[in-house]
């Protein structure tokens, strides 16, 4: 353990641990922007930027690890002025239209934004006009929001595995981007859409929820919370909207990863994670992000359906299962247990697989039980 | 080389880098070899590395048997025949082309060199670059051997540290010291690398280093891999140089084959490799955590320090960086001993340095003085002067990331410490002068866009600040400059340098901040008044012709784009204001300067 002093407050913390990481656990608040707790620190966007007793400069706290007996100011004067620049500065090339987007609410610049009191920003000059980039159903890009904090890219090689971005040309003009600028669907991308989650702005976002028809509603919603300083579900409670967020287990796969759905008028709108929270950590794949769709699907099927000549018929549960139990029944006496073989899904409960497994080896007597863990 | 050893009456060296070569050595050489095949002269060819008299290439030196020799400067392929028939063949020296005698050094332009201390470029313009034996019958490769025989690597590093020498790229850090740290990490497997990315505008000390003398930098290397104990050598050169890559090839390969490089060097048990990585001419991968980001194969951006390179470098190994320049003084170091280094300098800056000379100067080119030479010596006792017997304004040091001193300044000494006090950084060494011709609101811009152009874009400040300070350094350029201005500048310029991530954006505002702590008027000029003194800017200056000296010759009519010039004959002309664009074509054509800008 090391001992540090962060404003004053001796704080304790384990060897190794960065200046933003002992902050945080002491319930001090340091401004960051490409900082996110999936990543790798970076140390760019500079808004962590500490001041470190006889250092020669300014520390990024994302980046520098702690050393014991570190005294260390995260908030004065020339700190708290070279922050509102870099937001000024950020501000300055970003089209603050936060009433049209749907970010707004969640928007970490205009969190910081409103934090410095910057509506407008007083650097005034080129600012970026690139086109928007919706080539596919599933990711939008709208660079003309991107703040350059390299998430997108780095969520994609670290924690996907991918790297599917990178940063292209220099200076102002320096943007994310794919290689050669292909289409989404022409790189390895796996419309993970863990960039999305990752984004601090609205320059990368999820078009399944934009054609919902329903994003009006939502961006209205997120808008009056930003403004009215209100969580979601109170706010769709003071509008009369009946809405609300659950946490659940994804039921795709076996990882047990955490989901956020979020609900409009009994409609899903939107899927996210909580972030560091169960074995996902807040991370999705396209399943978990993206697959709702058959919640709510008018081809769901209902009741069991029994083939009659050829022909799907509707038939009763009892029926149903009187049938599947004299079929196994037949099939184990005129063949052999062994000529059976049972398939479950990762999608049912662990309990509902124990006894798929129990139900093969006890009653019809077989080991031939698989299940669709690799989804 | 004073014995040509062929036998040969005489010895003809072409000076042949990438300055000789822009300037028409290519026409030169096959000249040469075509007279002397023709007129069977008692001559032996060679080339050699840039001399570094930029001023007047292409350069040659004749050597003769005794050891004397003639250097000619602006010579052509017309010239050849002549050269060789008067000098080769009848023995007699052509005055008016003579650059330099070695029986009185600082006749004609000779003081160039006579005012200089070479030992960095001690072998540069002298030896073939693409023969290792040349450079070993000069005692090349006698200090490593005598260092990996009988010196342990801490003797080395004490005699480094005992010479004094400070890292030659631009931060100046002790090279003793860093390697001690280097040497000091924990660690089985550690790197060396060559930072030749040089990149500031108007430096070309390491190119002209590896392309004159590529073997002291492999010698330094050599003796740094075994001081610090790495095996593996890199050399970081960008590919815009291709010659000294070329050269630097050639060089790595005769050292494998006299076993200098490889496995067991020296007949020691210990291996080094060396290997040339290219750089994508990106001015941020001369930045030591991006340029070794760009060897690992990924996009050359910084990445905060600490961590160092000294503990995690190279693939997460302890690395040592060096500049090319240091790496060709070390030899000389080991050779002749750091005490002796340590007696050329000043208290804190010792050694050499090599600087470029370049902009407005009458003598361009490579200039190596002691430290402790004042900008005045450096400027006018060697660079002679001012070009076109002009009035000397400024001197910008250090490239885009140093800063402008004005005439008052001039006494400086050349230090680490007294430029630094004075506003500017010796960095790696580009001097670009400036006359009264040159705003200095224009070269602060000129500076700035250079660094916005190759900021890597990863942080804010470096990314979006410079960019607008860019933009308003652009506004009062044209005229358009409100009077907050400044302090916007300044104020702007401060959290930049206090919040970027490297040295790029740190030091980017600082041309900016010293033009304005010394050349404030003319920023005001330039917002208050519309006006620029020094008639540059073209949005506020206006072209006329002084009719008392105007000749008429209408060389100033041929080269206007906008046939804003008319006059008849040997009469004075006039420019028509409405029509004349201001890009002073015509003024660099006036040979009576009668074109006024104002």
């Amino acid at each position: 353990m090391i001992k540090v002093e962060i404003d004053g407050k001796a704080c304790e913390a384990p060897q190794g641990s960065t200046i933003l990481d002992i902050a945080k656990a002491n319930g001090i608040d340091i401004p960051t922007l490409c900082y996110d707790p999936r990543l790798s620190p970076y140390g760019a966007c500079r808004l962590c930027l500490v001041e470190v007793e006889g250092a020669r400069a300014l520390l990024p706290a994302c980046y520098a690890k702690a050393d014991d007996g570190m005294v260390i100011q995260t908030t004065n004067e020339k700190l708290e002025r070279i922050r509102k620049t870099l937001v000024e500065l950020l501000v300055s090339d970003h089209p603050m239209e936060c009433q049209g987007c749907s970010k707004s609410g969640r928007c970490e610049l205009q969190r910081l934004a409103d934090k410095y009191g910057v509506t407008e920003s007083t650097f005034t000059g080129e600012v970026h006009e690139y086109d928007l980039h919706r080539e596919n159903p599933f990711v939008m890009r709208d660079y003309n929001k991107c703040i350059m904090c390299g998430r997108c890219i780095r969520i994609c090689r670290e924690v996907q595995g991918i790297g599917v971005y990178d940063f292209i040309n220099r200076g102002f003009k320096a943007v994310p981007g794919t290689p050669y600028d292909k289409p989404m669907q022409e790189t390895p991308c796996e419309f993970c859409g863990q960039c999305i989650s990752t984004c601090p702005t609205g320059a990368i976002k999820a078009r399944p929820y934009e054609d919902r028809g329903r994003v009006a509603a939502l961006d209205m919603l997120r808008n009056a919370c930003a403004y009215f300083k209100m969580p979601e579900e109170d706010m769709m409670k003071a509008l009369g909207l009946e809405g609300w967020v659950t946490r659940t287990t994804c039921a795709y796969c076996g990882c047990g990863c955490q989901l956020d759905i979020h609900v409009i008028d009994n409609k899903i709108v939107e899927i996210t994670s909580p972030l560091m929270v169960g074995s996902g950590q807040g991370n999705l794949c396209v399943k978990g992000r993206f697959g709702y769709d058959f919640v709510s699907s008018s081809e769901r099927l209902t009741k069991p359906l029994i083939r009659k000549k050829g022909k799907f018929e509707e038939a009763e549960w009892d029926e149903a299962l009187d049938l599947v139990a004299k079929k196994l029944s037949e099939t184990k006496k005129k063949s052999c247990p062994d000529s059976i073989g049972v398939f479950s899904s990762a999608r049912a409960t662990n309990e509902d697989n124990y006894l798929v497994q129990k139900f093969a080896r006890a009653v019809i007597g077989t080991n031939n039980v698989d299940h669709c863990a690799r989804l | 080389m004073s014995d040509n050893g062929n036998g040969h009456r005489y010895k003809v060296v072409l000076g042949y880098g990438t300055c000789g070569i822009a300037a028409g050595a290519t026409a030169v050489k096959d000249a040469l070899e075509e007279e002397v095949k023709k007129g069977s002269y008692d001559v032996d060819l060679d080339i050699a590395g840039c001399m570094g008299l930029c001023f007047i290439e292409p350069v040659v030196e004749i050597f003769d048997r005794q050891g004397g020799s003639v250097v000619y400067g602006d010579i052509t392929a017309k010239k050849v025949p002549q050269l060789l028939e008067e000098h080769v063949g009848k023995g007699q020296v052509i005055e008016d082309w003579v650059v330099k005698k070695s029986e009185d050094p600082e006749a004609c332009e000779g003081d160039f060199l006579a005012n200089q201390l070479r030992v960095v470029l001690r072998n540069c313009g002298k030896i073939n670059p693409e023969s290792i034996e040349e450079y070993i019958q000069i005692g090349g490769y006698e200090a490593a051997k005598k260092a990996l025989t009988s010196m342990t690597p801490e003797e080395v590093i004490d005699e480094v540290s005992t010479s004094g020498i400070r890292g030659r790229g631009g931060a100046g850090f002790p090279t003793g010291t860093k390697w001690g740290f280097a040497r000091k990490s924990p660690g089985e497997e550690k790197y060396l690398i060559c930072n030749a990315d040089e990149g500031d505008p108007g430096a070309f000390m390491d190119r002209s280093v590896l392309e004159g003398d590529p073997h002291s930098v492999l010698e330094g290397m050599i003796l740094a891999g075994f001081a610090i104990g790495a095996r593996q050598g890199y050399i970081y050169c960008r590919a815009e140089y291709p010659l000294a890559l070329k050269r630097l090839d050639i060089a790595i390969e005769e050292c494998h084959q006299k076993g200098f490089l490889g496995e067991g060097i020296f007949g020691t048990d210990w291996s080094f490799e060396v290997k040339v990585k290219k750089g994508a001419g990106a001015f941020v991968c001369g930045e030591e955590t991006a340029m070794m980001a760009s060897i690992e194969g990924q996009r050359g951006m910084p990445n905060p320090r600490p961590p160092f390179p000294a503990t995690h470098g190279l693939w997460g190994k302890p690395t040592n960086i060096n500049n090319v320049e240091t790496f060709a003084a070390i030899p000389w170091i080991i050779a002749e001993g750091g005490e002796k280094y340590a007696e050329i300098g000043t208290e804190k800056s010792k050694g050499t340095k090599v600087f470029c000379l370049a902009g407005k100067v009458r003598r361009t080119g490579l200039a190596e003085v002691p430290m402790g030479y004042t900008l005045r010596q450096v400027i006018f006792d060697v660079g002679g002067g001012i070009a076109e017997g002009r009035e000397f304004k400024a001197v910008q040091m250090g490239g885009p990331s140093g800063g402008c001193l004005p005439a008052e300044k001039l006494d400086t000494q050349v230090d680490y410490d007294q430029i630094t006090a004075a506003g500017a950084i010796i960095g790696s060494g580009g001097m670009i002068v400036a006359d009264n011709r040159t705003c200095m609101v224009d070269l602060a811009r000129y500076f700035l866009s250079f660094t916005q152009d190759e900021s890597c874009g990863k942080c804010t400040p470096c990314r979006i600040g410079t960019k607008r300070m860019l933009e308003i350094l652009e506004r009062i350029c044209e005229g358009k400059g409100e009077p907050e201005d400044i302090e916007k500048l300044q104020v702007l310029a401060g959290d930049i340098k206090d919040a970027s991530l490297c040295a790029l954006g740190g030091t980017a505002p600082n041309p900016v901040l010293t033009t304005l702590r010394y050349f404030k008027d003319e920023y005001e000029d330039h917002i208050f008044n519309h006006k620029c003194a020094a008639g540059s800017c073209p949005a506020l200056i206006t072209l006329r012709i002084d009719p008392e000296t105007c000749t008429g010759c209408a060389a100033c009519v041929k080269v206007c784009p906008t046939d804003a010039i008319t006059g008849e004959k040997k009469e004075p002309h006039v420019i028509d204001a409405e029509a004349c664009i201001r890009c002073k074509m015509c003024l660099s054509r006036c040979p009576s300067e009668s074109i006024i800008a104002e």
